[in-house]
């Protein structure tokens, strides 16, 4: 009765003052299944039409950049505007070519799921810019904290097809001698950070290894990747305090590509403010591009990268793009919104839009397009043929199962001994 | 009486709830228009409205923070946290607030909230979407801690705990989710259909939390279990013709600790069994209770099954599962022991 009571209170204050109670708010997703797809809530701004500033600008001068939309290419496939970052013909077939390979890579490994090969995948359809231009824009000595959708860093960066499909397979090349998940890749060499299945974990520890370089003297700085969606979890929070507080080497990217699972972006805080507007806000540089305009998202990551490298700190770069694809083989996004949204997203297809710049410019034409996607689809084949070979989870070679008990520790302790020699021995008599 | 599976039940429980009680809420990931991942939420929103099933941001300790303010609130929330393994960035809220903060308030502040989440392995999930971590919140004072192990004890549980006063958390063995499991990957999947525990009502029943269930009576030893693997240790003792006494304990804290030493008194021989890692895991706590209650009728050492001291590894799924071989062998161990 206690609550009854309390309640007509609450009732006869708020008449006293003549208002109304305010109710929770809750964010509305633009269409759901069975409706026409709206992405009126995108803000967007004319190619060309933001202004560039030196990369010492002040934090305050960035405020606008991170509201607006910087973008390069326009609807007639031109380069415009202050963001150009003028690369070579030769740069830009070899970005087409990077995000046709991870395309190509990911639709074949999507069907490999789908018949049972792997046992998990995650696609980054729609999404290949904000990996290929990144990568092509920083130096190899960068350190790169991808995110799980950031296949395009690792083919960019080097990593063969096999070594990826290796690790997907869990088979015996796996770098990650079957301890994790298909796409948690990767690589020493160069210089990509173990993927956790864990999210935003990453965004700290970016900003830790870019303390370090200035620590040591280093001009080397990190780089880092996040969905929207994660930005919501503390880890986002401190990694942007820290970055400011120690003006730390280091570019943190928010991929908004709309969709966390089923809760669309305005879930993560999208609704009034950009994610960009979070740099700015704790005292970073904020830029928001267009992130399937593969020349925005050159320009962009080189000016945070330069930026950083010169010691004016951190940036925040928001990439405004789409998941085109479902979350990951364990979803069904047709449950959550309308089938065909991806025809009607504002910002298009990031490897149409990069072909047709380069067809428009005259260094392109479809008949290499398609001499180049058949080389693609028979690389890919080839590597999938070699990787199968080392085996997988249900055929072929498999790793030794001796391997679980290893790199728990540097060396194995004892109850790690006992416990290996006893699988064994419940293996050798089944 | 209507058969349900695990997800049917616990979303059953849930349903009864909101509509019993007003202050009942439900928030999470991907929990309302979609429905959970698990499709353990499925239909809450769209029947009791987006105030009362709230999709949320992803942050845990979000979650579980903004729990414990509706609580302070008048609200009875049920948190869902995806998977088990994504419980740590709400660990802090959990040990240091949840937990505590009845106590330190000398009861002027309580927290009756339930957190959900599926645990376990056996998915091919890798050591993001299989851990057991169970054990890490027993050993904090001031919540309880249960996990089901059927569909009729997964609704009756999960609407005990939201009744309850104190906070709880409700781990559910994603892996029996659909049926039972009896630790044999390659058998073709069971279902719950005509198993006795898929009998549940539609309506409100509770089970209460701190008492354990004979799953199975016998004499000449007890298994002590919980989760999945009371369904692997079923399978192992049928396999081997044994008269063993299998004790789910359901709960972990509160433990139904005279149930166990009952029946291990009486049959003289004990082995526990758990997923979940075993280096002061929580089958340590059951060896030592037991131990101190039925030291003189034990005819033979306490001996533990449970998941090597690795991280879930995604490759060797089955190697590191311990399943109906690995229970076989150390029953027929523990049976050989001398009197």
């Amino acid at each position: 009765m206690a609550i009854d009571l309390g309640a007509q209170f609450a009732a006869c204050w708020l008449m006293l003052w003549g208002m109304s109670a305010p109710r929770l708010h809750v964010p509305a997703v633009p269409a759901r299944p069975g409706e026409s797809p709206d992405f009126s809530y995108v803000r967007l701004s004319p190619a060309g039409a933001v202004h560039c500033l030196p990369i010492d600008a002040p934090v305050s001068a960035t405020v606008p950049l991170a509201e607006e939309l910087i973008r390069v290419l326009d609807d007639a496939h031109h380069a415009v505007g202050p963001w150009n970052p003028q690369l070579d013909p030769e740069v830009l077939r070899r970005g087409l070519r990077t995000m046709l390979q991870t395309r190509v890579f990911d639709d074949r490994m999507q069907r490999a799921q789908r018949q049972g090969r792997i046992t998990f995948y995650v696609r980054s359809l729609g999404e290949e810019a904000v990996s290929v231009a990144a990568a092509m824009a920083l130096s190899d000595r960068d350190m790169l904290f991808p995110s799980y959708r950031n296949q395009g860093l690792h083919l960019a960066r080097g990593l063969t097809l096999v070594e990826m499909m290796s690790q997907l397979l869990s088979n015996t090349r796996d770098m990650c001698k079957g301890r994790q998940l298909p796409v948690m890749y990767h690589s020493t060499a160069h210089r990509l950070f173990s993927i956790s299945g864990n999210l935003a974990t990453q965004f700290p520890q970016a900003v830790g290894w870019a303390m370090a370089a200035a620590i040591k003297g280093e001009s080397d700085i990190a780089a880092a990747w996040i969905g929207e969606g994660s930005t919501a979890a503390a880890d986002f929070h401190h990694a942007l305090t820290f970055a400011k507080v120690y003006k730390a080497p280091v570019v943190l990217n928010v991929v908004n590509n709309q969709w966390a699972i089923s809760t669309f972006q305005g879930y993560a805080g999208g609704e009034q403010r950009s994610f960009a507007a979070r740099g700015p806000g704790l005292g970073l540089a904020g830029l928001r591009i267009d992130g399937n305009d593969f020349l925005a998202v050159y320009a962009a990551t080189r000016w945070g990268a330069e930026r950083a490298r010169q010691g004016h700190g951190a940036t925040l770069i928001e990439h405004v793009s789409y998941r085109a694809g479902a979350h990951s083989t364990s979803d069904d996004p047709s449950r959550y919104r309308p089938r065909d949204e991806f025809h009607d997203w504002p910002l298009g297809d990031p490897i149409d839009r990069l072909k047709q710049h380069l067809i428009a410019i005259g260094e392109w034409d479809e008949t290499r397009h398609a001499t180049l996607l058949a080389e693609l689809e028979e690389e890919v084949t080839a590597a999938w043929r070699e990787a199968i070979a080392a085996g997988s989870l249900n055929e072929g070679p498999r790793l030794d199962p001796a391997l679980m008990f290893e790199d728990v520790f540097k060396e194995l302790p004892a109850h790690l001994r006992e416990q290996r020699d006893a699988l064994l021995a419940e293996l050798a008599n089944p | 009486m209507p058969s349900m599976n695990m997800v049917q039940a616990l979303n059953s429980a849930m349903d009864v709830m909101l509509s019993r009680d007003s202050r009942v809420v439900v928030l999470g990931e991907d929990v309302g228009y979609f429905g959970g991942v698990f499709r353990v939420t499925d239909g809450l929103q769209k029947k009791h409205g987006a105030h009362r099933v709230l999709d949320t941001p992803i942050a845990e300790g979000g979650i579980v923070g903004a729990a414990v303010g509706m609580c302070v609130n008048g609200l009875r929330p049920v948190a869902e946290i995806q998977f088990a393994d994504y419980i740590y960035p709400a660990y802090d809220q959990i040990v240091s607030e949840v937990a505590r903060l009845r106590y330190r308030s000398a009861a002027a502040f309580t927290a009756p909230l339930t957190i959900r989440t599926p645990c376990g392995g056996g998915i091919r999930g890798g050591q993001t979407h299989s851990q057991s971590p169970e054990g890490v919140f027993a050993h904090v004072s001031g919540i309880k801690t249960v996990m089901p192990s059927n569909p009729y004890d997964a609704k009756g549980m999960l609407i005990a705990a939201i009744e309850d006063d104190d906070p709880v958390i409700f781990f559910e063995p994603k892996r029996v989710y659909n049926g039972p499991f009896d630790g044999e990957p390659d058998k073709p999947a069971q279902s719950w259909a005509g198993h006795p525990l898929a009998e549940v009502p539609e309506g409100y029943y509770t089970v209460p939390l701190g008492q354990a269930a004979i799953a199975r009576s016998g004499e000449a030893i007890t298994v002590v279990t919980y989760g999945t693997m009371v369904h692997v240790c079923a399978a192992a003792v049928e396999a081997l013709g044994l008269d063993a006494e299998i004790v789910d304990i359901r709960s972990m804290m509160p433990l139904d600790i005279d149930t166990i030493a009952a029946s291990v008194s009486k049959t003289g021989r004990c082995l526990i069994a758990h997923e979940a890692t075993r280096f002061a895991g929580f089958g340590a706590e059951l060896s030592a209770s037991i131990q101190e209650r039925c030291f003189w009728d034990l005819e033979a050492p306490i001996m533990r099954v449970a998941g090597w001291d690795t991280p879930y590894p995604h490759a060797f799924e089955w190697e590191y599962f311990p399943g109906k071989r690995r229970v076989m062998n150390a029953l027929k161990q523990l049976m050989a022991e001398a009197t």
